[in-house]
């Protein structure tokens, strides 16, 4: 374990080294490539000054919404599509056609719809999630041994008890890596959006660094970003990771 | 939906058995033909019974087992389960299946609690039945353990406890021991005769082992395949509990192999259309 700390640290210290021996190299000019002790001052000013402590809070705050409706809506609408024909043939293909739009394309109805706020930029996230989320659960309840289902209703379980008590639990391993997937694009659809929608958060922090000229700037918030998704792969979806191989013995 | 209805609004019969079938058969439709699985089935089984019906694989006897549970329904016939017609799988008819019907993401407890919570059964009364199946079956120790942490037979253990803390009014077994090894195999059959003996329940045991029919039943029917029959009654009075190499079930376990024999190797009749 040590080992793998050390290494991890020295991997991520030789990427800055290159990168700070890149820029002294002054091949390109310093507001094109600052070099890092440049992203970190402006990382200590604009922290110091609450600005990036503010912007995290309410896009997280937006993140975790957005995230939370798309997953709850993505797995009801996945486990329909999987229990009724009709719904798969209907909403189902809806969802395939949603998953193929870029979710920064709401952004323009989503600003009519509720104005420059945060329901806009929620919605443009929840957006951005759902269909990824619905596909996955669909799989995961197609991919489901009918053992489990079949074991319920001999037991006398209606067909909500069987959902909720049995396919939803059962959908947890198959459905790790949706959950990821519907992860990554609600933070994608999340920028999009705040870059667009200006109101204070991550996004409108880039774009001020965008109009600034400041690369710092926009450096720093994307290290930051970076941290965050780290963060929380580790916490959250490392955590679900770890639970299904204990108790599906999965672990090698 | 109107013929269910309409079934369940029938009044109750008197049949003076727990479970009736009447000429019961079942057709699958596949691409081309209609192939009848079982066919001319009537049985009824009373209660506190241990009824066993024993066939090659492919005989149909599953089918027959499922329509009981009430998981496919019949092209023909009445199946009456205490009077009443069988519409849909219901805690009356627990099954245990051949395969761990169990759930990964719950420990043997929580397994075993699964039917008393679809139930509706508080958590004080889950928790004290479920420890009492879980020592009726041995697996005290176990109560805590994950499914992959416990070997076949323990699973199928798991599974008994859990169909038998509903407190079933039948038990529905489809060849539960038929994927463990001869050892575990043999332990779990004199089990399951103690388990019977102690809870008096009644049970409907599937399997294509004569011997397992012969330590087990109260009575064997025995059943040929395309379309599935029920070609003799055999009742059985030996003492129990039953060990498998006593010289009465060996005799027994014989006669019903020399009956399936004959007809493993008879020539179906052309208007039957094969199953297998």
């Amino acid at each position: 374990m040590p080992f793998r700390v050390l290494r991890v640290v020295l991997f991520y210290l030789a990427l800055l080294g290159l990168w700070q021996v890149v820029a002294m190299l002054h091949v390109w000019p310093k507001y094109v490539l600052p070099p890092p002790n440049e992203v970190w001052d402006s990382f200590w000013t604009y922290l110091r000054s609450g600005r990036i402590t503010d912007a995290v809070e309410i896009s997280m705050r937006r993140l975790l919404i957005g995230y939370f409706i798309g997953l709850v809506a993505g797995v009801l609408i996945g486990m329909a599509m999987a229990n009724w024909k009709w719904v798969d043939e209907t909403l189902g293909s809806a969802v395939l056609g949603l998953q193929s739009l870029p979710s920064v394309t709401w952004v323009p109805l989503a600003v009519i719809w509720f104005g420059i706020n945060d329901k806009a930029i929620i919605f443009v996230v929840v957006m951005g999630s759902v269909a990824s989320i619905a596909i996955s659960a669909r799989s995961g309840m197609q991919q489901m041994p009918p053992i489990y289902k079949r074991a319920a209703l001999t037991m006398g379980a209606s067909r909500l008890q069987t959902a909720r008590y049995v396919q939803l639990p059962a959908l947890l391993p198959s459905m790790t890596q949706g959950l990821k997937l519907g992860w990554s694009f609600a933070w994608r659809s999340l920028m999009a959006a705040e870059l667009i929608v200006a109101t204070v958060s991550l996004g409108q922090l880039l774009d001020l660094g965008r109009s600034l000229n400041d690369m710092s700037l926009v450096l720093a918030v994307m290290l930051v970003i970076v941290a965050i998704g780290l963060f929380v792969d580790f916490l959250v979806f490392g955590r679900i990771e770890r639970f299904v191989q204990e108790r599906w013995g999965l672990a090698t | 939906m109107a013929l269910l209805r309409r079934q369940l609004a029938e009044e109750r019969e008197d049949t003076g058995a727990l479970l009736e079938l009447r000429d019961v058969a079942k057709e699958f439709l596949t691409r081309r033909q209609r192939t009848k699985a079982i066919d001319h089935i009537s049985m009824r089984v009373q209660n506190g019974e241990f009824v066993c019906i024993v066939g090659p694989s492919g005989c149909g006897k599953s089918t027959l087992l499922n329509i009981v549970a009430g998981l496919e329904h019949p092209s023909a016939g009445r199946v009456l389960f205490d009077g009443r017609p069988i519409v849909r799988p219901g805690a009356e008819r627990v099954v245990v299946f051949q395969e761990p019907a169990l759930y990964p993401w719950l420990n043997v407890r929580a397994n075993v609690e699964m039917g008393l919570k679809i139930a509706g059964r508080n958590g004080a009364d889950r928790k004290r039945l479920a420890e009492r199946y879980i020592e009726l079956v041995n697996l005290k120790r176990f109560s805590k353990a994950y499914m992959h942490e416990l070997s076949g037979g323990m699973r199928q253990r798991v599974q008994l406890a859990r169909a038998l803390a509903v407190e079933p009014r039948m038990l529905l077994m489809d060849e539960p021991f038929a994927a463990l090894d001869a050892q575990t195999r043999d332990v779990l059959q004199q089990e399951l005769q103690e388990i019977w003996a102690r809870t008096g329940a009644t049970v409907l045991f599937v399997t294509h082992n004569v011997r397992e029919a012969a330590i087990l039943g109260d009575r064997v029917f025995v059943m040929t395949p395309a379309p599935g029959r029920l070609k003799r009654e055999i009742g059985v009075d030996l003492p129990r509990p039953r060990s498998p190499d006593s010289h009465a079930v060996v005799d027994l376990a014989a006669r019903i192999r020399a009956e399936l024999e004959h007809d493993i190797y008879a020539v179906p009749s052309p208007e039957d259309s094969y199953a297998i």
